[in-house]
């Protein structure tokens, strides 16, 4: 599986998902039309202050890989994060490190991030903001991003990997395979099933 | 070689090895609420599926309830729209609802516990990344989105890696005026935003042993801000004395049985740890941040760091943080002038939070500048509170005394920061723009922390206004 695209490069460490969607968009019974919210308040702030988001560049607009920092997407569990980059067009994100939550919920989309070295996470970030034209592939088979001319190995939990080449990331169907076994677990619970008389 | 609390609980709710390698772990407990959720019930109804198992789920209303009265329908047509939402889908899906008129609602990782619906050895679950909070109980509780919502509605399961153990040992004793919330903030600090990621932490030692329930949901509660998914207390005295009498807890000679289980499932005195770390707790202050996450926080008495001072990875987010925060590199952080106190959240929105912010309100006035808010976590605490005359406390010093919900920790309901407003907060995240404008700027420190900030209009050293002990 290798997803391949342009690519958008946002800078800065731990980004939580308060900054990739406000609270207040959260304010819905369905996850449609976030992906016009995404980064809402940093791109607003940007444009007063004339620093344009990457987000709000057109030469990134159809871009498909997200290129990030440390710890992204820390914070709060909302999904609503990831949809609402998956709805922009994000299908593959390469950064230094990401929240535990936010890389479940990714997966759980069929959005897999991928682990860089630091050094390698600039040297992707440079090429791509030097060329936005530039193709970018992240080879989960290989475990290789290229961007131009620079490649980079990338790391990713090897379960979430099997489960990208497998097919399996939406997990429902792996656990609803067999509601017997989980009743049988449940009935195993002491909370469930009743508490143990004590020993002796 | 023993096992720690988390291999027990984990390896119990082992169903089996999915193909990925992960593990299928069945969740004892699902709590449920209104922004998570309607997504997930709407994608069970697209698969034509039900809720696997109705009776371990449970639901409340929080983030949205407005706090000032909360009379049906909601003026905020959206948030009434999630609020019918919820009660369709509890409806339709046979899952119990804590409402407005259960007279139980409140914050979810408040009235669990008060339910004595968490309890030692469970597995948790909810759309929430606080619902760490319920580990306090000595329950392996995570966070998840809303595609592991629906997951869980649907299987009662989660495909979910193993996470490493990291104990942390706080030794010593605290100083009057320092309290969890302090010492979680310094834990913070020192392991970093993204230290946890991958362990679930074990709070353990003489500070902790001595911590009461309402303490240990504060200190477990803000696991996820250091990057730990889940964080646990191992059950003793303390958490049984606590579950006792409780609605959903065991009774009777059951109560002595889930007892002696309780105990048995904590983790034992040879159980080996990935890792090990040493907190003195003695040597602890009030703390307050003066950044963007939670872990850029100094003790009451220091100053505002300068870029140049950070290491080289992290100068450039002191930088950017002190820009957004407007604070001066290198100034002190008590005496910086807050315009709003927010007293609530599921980090300290509890009776004893209440009783603590209370002690330093009393006789004394908010300062004219300043707003201040008194939200309870739930109902129940809001009603005890009253019991105990803490309202009257609260309202003759100035303060708002609201009903209970998530309220001001977050921008979900008509409470809100507005502009620059600079808010003395006893919530969990200090992010751009958390607490509802986008500009808005939040210091996280301890209820009688915000309580002291309230009356002297700045952040100030609620050492200095406490009564003296035996006073």
């Amino acid at each position: 599986m290798t997803i391949t695209g342009r690519a958008v490069a946002l800078r800065g460490e731990d980004i939580d998902t308060d900054r990739i969607m406000p609270a207040r968009f959260l304010r819905a019974v369905s996850f449609d039309g976030l992906e016009a919210h995404v980064f809402e308040d940093d791109r607003l702030a940007g444009a007063a202050a004339g620093d344009r988001h990457p987000f709000d560049d057109p030469a990134r607009a159809g871009a498909s890989v997200l290129l990030v920092n440390r710890n992204f997407g820390c914070g709060s569990s909302r999904e609503h994060a990831p949809q609402a980059l998956a709805r922009w067009g994000v299908r593959a994100i390469v950064g230094e490190s990401f929240a535990e939550i936010f890389f479940s919920n990714a997966t759980a989309l069929g959005v897999p991030c991928v682990a860089v070295g630091p050094g390698d996470a600039q040297a992707l970030m440079s090429e791509v903001e030097r060329d936005p034209a530039a193709t970018v592939s992240v080879d989960l088979e290989a475990m290789i991003v290229r961007a131009g001319g620079c490649e980079a190995a990338c790391r990713m939990p090897p379960a979430a990997r099997r489960a990208f080449l497998a097919g399996t990331w939406d997990a429902t169907a792996l656990l609803t395979a067999d509601l017997d076994a989980v009743r049988a677990a449940a009935a195993r619970l002491p909370y469930i099933a009743g508490f143990p008389a004590p020993r002796g | 070689m023993g096992a720690t609390l988390l291999r027990k609980v984990w390896d119990l709710h082992t169903v089996r090895r999915l193909p990925t390698g992960q593990t299928q772990l069945l969740i004892g407990l699902h709590l449920v609420h209104e922004v998570t959720s309607p997504q997930a019930f709407d994608m069970l109804r697209l698969r034509g599926q039900r809720v696997a198992f109705p009776d371990r789920t449970f639901a409340t209303v929080d983030h949205i309830v407005p706090t000032d009265g909360q009379p049906r329908p909601f003026a905020d047509d959206m948030a009434e729209q999630m609020m019918a939402a919820l009660e369709r889908n509890c409806r339709e899906f046979g899952v119990p609802l804590f409402g407005l008129d259960s007279g139980d609602q409140g914050i979810v990782h408040v009235i669990g516990p008060e339910l004595g619906l968490t309890q030692p050895g469970m597995t948790i679950a909810c759309g929430d990344s606080h619902t760490s909070t319920h580990g306090a109980f000595g329950a392996v509780a995570f966070g998840i989105g809303t595609s592991q919502v629906r997951d869980v509605l649907a299987s009662q399961c989660l495909a979910m890696d193993p996470l490493n153990v990291r104990r942390i040992n706080v030794g010593g004793v605290l100083d009057r005026g320092v309290y969890a919330k302090d010492v979680i903030l310094a834990i913070i600090r020192a392991l970093g935003v993204q230290g946890g990621v991958g362990f679930a932490y074990e709070y353990a030692g003489p500070v902790v042993e001595r911590m009461t329930m309402d303490e240990r949901m504060t200190l477990c509660n803000m696991s996820i801000e250091g990057g730990a998914r889940a964080g646990y207390v191992n059950p003793d005295a303390t958490t049984l004395a606590y579950l006792k009498g409780r609605r959903f807890a065991p009774a009777g000679e059951d109560f002595e049985r889930a007892a002696a289980w309780w105990r048995s499932i904590a983790s034992d005195a040879d159980a080996a740890y990935d890792d090990e770390v040493r907190v003195d707790g003695s040597g602890l202050r009030p703390m307050v941040t003066w950044g963007t996450n939670p872990g850029q926080s100094a003790a009451v008495d220091e100053r505002v760091p300068r870029p140049a001072d950070a290491a080289d990875g992290d100068r450039a987010a002191v930088a950017d943080a002190l820009a957004y925060m407007g604070l001066e590199a290198g100034a002190p952080i008590a005496g910086t002038k807050v315009d709003v106190a927010f007293i609530g959240s599921c980090t300290n929105g509890r009776l004893s939070d209440l009783q603590e912010a209370a002690r330093v309100v009393r006789g004394r006035r908010v300062a004219a500048h300043v707003r201040g808010l008194v939200v309870p976590g739930s109902k129940r605490v809001r009603e005890a509170a009253e019991r105990e005359g803490l309202h009257e406390v609260f309202r003759e010093a100035g303060f708002e005394w609201r009903q209970a919900g998530c309220s001001m920790c977050l921008a979900m309901n008509p409470d809100r920061l507005e502009g620059r407003d600079l808010c003395a907060s006893s919530s969990n995240r200090n992010f751009k723009g958390r607490q509802g404008s986008p500009a808005g700027r939040t210091l996280l420190m301890s209820p009688a922390m915000v309580a002291a900030a309230a009356v002297a209009g700045e952040v100030t050293d609620v050492r200095r206004l406490l009564p003296q002990e035996g006073a």
